[in-house]
């Protein structure tokens, strides 16, 4: 199931429905990198709400996708990792490091408005 | 034959007497297979037990006045009253006879349980309540040696009769009472492990979890799994950690201290540790801790206070306003 990705104003907001399989976040990925130039969008929300597993290739897309929006010129947050998985994830030394990460979308929001106020 | 477990000390102890019963079983066997002797079972077990209640019913204040001298003498039940001893007596004695009669152990089951129930908080111990049951048999079965001491093939099959139910009362009373003291520990258990998680909110989006005491892997757990709860529900920024009150950790409640500050951030929380001992830092450096991610403030004000200015507040005093 591929993943929707939404343009809201400045940012482009992408939000995991289920369970993904390893093609559907490659495809996310570059859709994601497309996109974000395409838009001419300043930040990226990826809300994984939904996922109630996190495996080490999910977690390495998630980095990456993170790392190449930096790259592109905007800023990325990862929004509704769940307790559960959250410490599943740290067990498993999957710890997402230099990405920005927020409790939900509206946490999300306004972490990247801040952020962009702090540019401009 | 000498007993190995009381050496001798009792008069009558069971093993001797299993010993000397097994000898008389050989004999009538013996002279089962000799066509000359005759061996006849004239009563049936139930029958026998009948002859055995009433019995123990017939002498029922003689017998519980014996036994309960003999709970005073081996200094069981110390904790109880002479008065609550022998209140005791009398129920546990009544239940007692009436398991034997009927053979049905729910209602000293029940009983045990509700004699546990009462007992154990006030100190009394297994090997107290096991013990006492043992006495009240040692003292029945020695009534029976005296009634029937005559005629030993009748004590044998009345021992037949009165012993399996014997062991099944002593057995139903002690688990009952384990059981009982096993609830009871369950219960403190949960109830200290309730007490020893307070996630507190201080202010909007920031929350205080304040640790004392030792812990232990599954304490750790269980404090991750509320914080990283806590940190949902109230939707927090910045939470503070406070390890003053734990004097020491082993490596893995470490990492697992480590692992606390790094799930938090993935929720999109900022963790601040503070009050760590000598000893904590020290724990923290051998495992090789990434500073970098870790935030560590010295004592709780100072955490409080980060956590502020992180948040975007700031404290002043009245006077400074003016």
């Amino acid at each position: 199931m591929e993943v929707p990705i939404l343009k809201q104003g400045e940012v482009l907001i992408a939000t995991f429905q289920a369970a993904l399989s390893d093609a559907d976040l490659e495809h996310l990925r570059r859709g994601l990198v497309q996109q974000v130039v395409k838009f001419r969008s300043r930040g990226v929300i990826v809300d994984v709400t939904a996922m109630d597993v996190m495996d080490s290739f999910a977690s390495r897309t998630l980095r990456e996708i993170a790392h190449m929006i930096r790259l592109r010129g905007a800023e990325t947050v990862i929004v509704g990792i769940q307790p559960e998985v959250a410490f599943a994830m740290v067990q498993l030394g999957l710890t997402l490091e230099d990405v920005a990460t927020a409790l939900d979308l509206e946490e999300g929001l306004a972490y990247l408005i801040e952020k962009f106020k702090n540019i401009d | 034959m000498i007993c190995w477990e009381c050496a001798g000390t009792q008069a009558i102890c069971w093993v001797e007497l299993e010993a000397v019963r097994r000898k008389e079983n050989r004999l009538m066997s013996r002279q089962m297979s000799n066509p000359g002797g005759e061996l006849v079972r004239s009563e049936a077990p139930s029958e026998l037990l009948r002859e055995l209640v009433a019995h123990l019913r017939q002498n029922r204040t003689q017998l519980r006045e014996e036994w309960v001298v003999r709970i005073t003498e081996t200094r069981l039940l110390t904790a109880m009253t002479k008065e609550e001893i022998f209140a005791e007596a009398t129920s546990v004695y009544d239940s007692y006879v009436e398991a034997l009669e009927t053979e049905a152990f729910e209602a000293l089951q029940a009983y045990a349980r509700n004699l546990s129930e009462r007992i154990i908080p006030r100190g009394v111990e297994t090997h107290e309540v096991v013990g006492i049951v043992l006495l009240l048999r040692d003292v029945l079965a020695r009534s029976l040696f005296a009634k029937y001491q005559t005629d030993f093939k009748k004590l044998n099959r009345i021992l037949d009769a009165y012993e399996p139910a014997a062991n099944r009362i002593a057995n139903t009373v002690a688990v009952g009472f384990v059981q009982e003291r096993e609830r009871v520990i369950r219960q403190q258990q949960e109830a200290i492990r309730e007490l020893s998680t307070p996630v507190l909110q201080v202010r909007e989006r920031l929350l205080i979890l304040p640790i004392i005491g030792v812990i232990d892997p599954q304490r750790a757990r269980q404090l991750t799994e509320q914080l990283l709860r806590g940190i949902r529900a109230n939707r927090a920024k910045v939470v503070v950690i406070d390890i003053t009150g734990v004097a020491a950790m082993d490596v893995t409640v470490a990492n697992h201290l480590v692992q606390t500050v790094e799930a938090s951030r993935l929720l999109g929380a900022r963790v601040i540790v503070t009050g760590l001992s000598a000893e904590i830092a020290q724990t923290l450096v051998t495992i090789g801790v990434d500073l970098g991610k870790m935030n560590t403030v010295g004592d709780l004000q100072g955490g409080i206070e980060q956590a502020e200015r992180l948040l975007g507040y700031k404290v002043v005093t009245l006077a400074e306003t003016r």
